[in-house]
């Protein structure tokens, strides 16, 4: 049509790059992205690729090494059983991180569908979700975290599932919030001019525009579950043995401080420190990104 | 204000409101308990005949935008009649609802709120062809370009995010959306109110052309008196809920006949420094639409009020033909 004088089809090129990657490159030259990523990719590296290289059974025990000190032999020296505590820390961080993510991951479903639902529902429905996420938030979560792990026998599995249902509810809080004020927009105002179902506005509508907020969100969530695997076995509580995790090698290790085995206290502290430290830049960086676009 | 169809013949009427009411609840207190109601439409009728544009003008407050989502049933009523081609469609169950709104789209004023920022351009305007399960995908993209090319767009931006687009192309892709199901009614609220001078005049023009083009009727809401002279056929003048004048636009710009209508249009500014115009200036503010004045509801500003105005609501009546108005004097 001709009336597009003053309007030119904008002199960019056809193929302008993606949304997707421009936002990649802007989070990787976020120096604390830089950082985040490198760190987390080194601890992943390091308890899931680490253990083929140094082939060393993390549960054999070798009562002639007690409590040694680092060596040539044992890198990290070893444990009270004479355990090589290298390959435990190794394997130790592999738990961590999957329940970390998995427990994060059910986390994030919950709290994504819960604040959705409750957000565009509004009224009375909204009301009375959010007063039930009122009041499970009064129950320090630790308390919950006890009691369900005392009720149920803590396999890897069940313990995904005790730490998303205690830490969903600030998820769907921050959700719900964000819809509230989204729906209000004229696009979805559209979405229902033509007729759009209610899924369809909670999924294409909705869903994409909080993902920002979401993904920042799950950063925190992945390290806050790490977080609480490990305090839940630095209490005694955490997973079974044998197979080692952090916090269940840092509580190992607390018994021998006053021996002076510093060998044991570090460096599963420092795995833990390095992760914490990695999700909190890569979730500063994402927020960094997403917050330039709106 | 009594409730009188117009009469006129119009031909083909399209859209017919009747008595639409909007009231919105004030809750207030430790239970929610409502208080009151801003009164924000209370009794508009008008019709629209078919290939029609009515232009809805007012201040910022009187009601024309909830008007427009009203008849779209995207507010709900409070109360009235809206007959799309003669069925009331605020009996419509919503699923008969959800087959009527292919016939009836909605265009916005603000062009960076009313696209989705995470849908490609390409998936904003086949998204109504996909709630209604139209065609397959290549033939939804093959409409999708058809429509690009039809309000000025290229095809190749069908992969852009609106964030890419000015303020003038995100409308163009929000008329092309609108357009998608090949609509009867176009609500277009405001929809030139946050563009441009230069662009206002584009996509003016490319709403004419669509109007022509493919046969639509619109019901035009602006502010801006120039716009909905340029673009009105007929032209309704709203005041604080209700309907003071509705008539032919030529009529009612070259002699209004409600003082309120007279007292707006003197506002327009005319090109000419030589020319001697008497300005008529409201005194006070819009009274709140919670409890509007009693009577005529414009006689507390009215430079011709007296005292019948404060009691008696004034009948809506055909002084000329074609021309209503709602006052005692006119």
């Amino acid at each position: 049509m001709a009336m597009d004088l003053l309007t030119p089809a904008d002199g960019l090129e056809p193929s302008a790059p993606s949304e997707r990657s421009r936002a990649f490159k802007r989070f990787w030259r976020h120096p604390m992205g830089k950082i985040g990523v490198i760190g987390l990719l080194f601890i992943i590296l390091f308890s899931f690729v680490g253990p083929l290289i140094y082939r060393v059974s993390p549960d054999a025990t070798n009562l002639l090494y007690l409590l040694t000190p680092p060596s040539v032999k044992f890198p990290l020296g070893t444990d009270e059983l004479g355990r090589n505590y290298l390959a435990r820390v190794m394997v130790g961080g592999q738990l961590s991180l999957i329940v970390g993510f998995a427990s994060a991951f059910a986390t994030m479903l919950i709290g994504i569908a819960y604040g959705l639902i409750s957000g565009y529902a509004g009224g009375y429905v909204d009301v009375v979700m959010m007063r039930i996420v009122d009041i499970m938030l009064t129950i320090p979560g630790l308390f919950i975290l006890l009691l369900l792990d005392a009720m149920f026998s803590p396999s890897a599995f069940v313990l995904v599932f005790i730490i998303a249902f205690t830490s969903w509810f600030g998820v769907s809080r921050l959700v719900r919030s964000e819809v509230l004020s989204i729906k209000q927009r004229d696009y979805v105002e559209a979405a229902r001019a033509f007729g759009a179902s209610s899924w369809h506005i909670m999924t294409r509508e909705l869903l994409p525009n909080v993902m920002g907020t979401v993904m920042v969100a799950s950063t925190f969530q992945v390290a806050g579950a790490i977080i609480t695997i490990a305090t839940l076995s630095f209490l005694g509580l955490g997973l079974p043995p044998p197979t080692p995790n952090w916090g269940e090698l840092l509580n190992a290790s607390m018994s021998y401080m006053y021996q002076d085995a510093w060998w044991m206290i570090y460096p599963p502290g420092i795995c833990l420190l390095i992760t914490m430290l990695s999700f909190n830049f890569i979730s500063e960086a994402l927020q960094g990104v997403l917050d330039s676009r709106r | 204000m009594s409730v009188v169809e117009p009469v006129r013949d119009l031909g083909d009427v399209l859209l017919s409101v009747k008595n639409l009411k909007k009231y919105f609840p004030i809750t207030g207190g430790i239970m929610s308990r409502v208080v009151g109601n801003v009164r924000a439409v209370d009794g508009v009728s008008f019709d629209i005949a078919r290939g029609e544009t009515l232009g809805l003008v007012g201040e910022s407050g009187c009601g024309k935008t909830t008007t427009g989502r009203a008849v779209l049933r995207l507010i709900e009523p409070t109360a009235g009649r809206v007959e799309f081609e003669g069925k009331n469609i605020m009996e419509f169950s919503p699923k008969a609802m959800r087959a009527v709104r292919r016939q009836m789209q909605i265009i916005f004023q603000d062009p960076f709120g009313s696209l989705n920022p995470r849908m490609s351009v390409g998936q904003i305007i086949q998204e109504p062809l996909v709630i209604h399960g139209v065609g397959n995908r290549t033939q939804r993209e093959a409409r999708v370009k058809e429509l690009l090319d039809v309000v000025g767009l290229a095809s190749y931006h069908v992969q852009r995010f609106p964030h890419e687009f000015s303020g003038g192309q995100r409308q163009r892709v929000g008329i092309a959306r609108a357009l998608a199901l090949n609509p009867k009614l176009i609500v277009a609220d405001e929809p030139v109110s946050a563009l441009d001078v230069s662009i206002q005049s584009q996509i003016l023009n490319l709403l004419e052309d669509l109007q022509k083009e493919f046969d639509l009727t619109y019901l035009f809401i602006a502010h801006g008196l120039n716009v909905i002279r340029h673009i009105s056929d007929r032209v309704g003048v709203m005041y604080l809920g209700v309907m003071v004048e509705l008539g032919s636009a030529a009529e009612i710009y070259q002699k209004p006949l409600h003082p309120y209508t007279e007292a707006l249009f003197s506002a327009i500014p005319v090109p000419n420094p030589e020319l001697k115009r008497s300005r008529i200036v409201l005194q006070g503010d819009l009274p709140s639409p919670v409890h509007p004045p009693s009577g005529c509801r414009f006689h507390t500003r009215c430079p011709i009020a007296q005292d019948r105005c404060r009691r008696e609501v004034p009948v809506w009546k055909e002084s000329f033909p074609g021309h209503f108005v709602a006052c005692h004097f006119r």
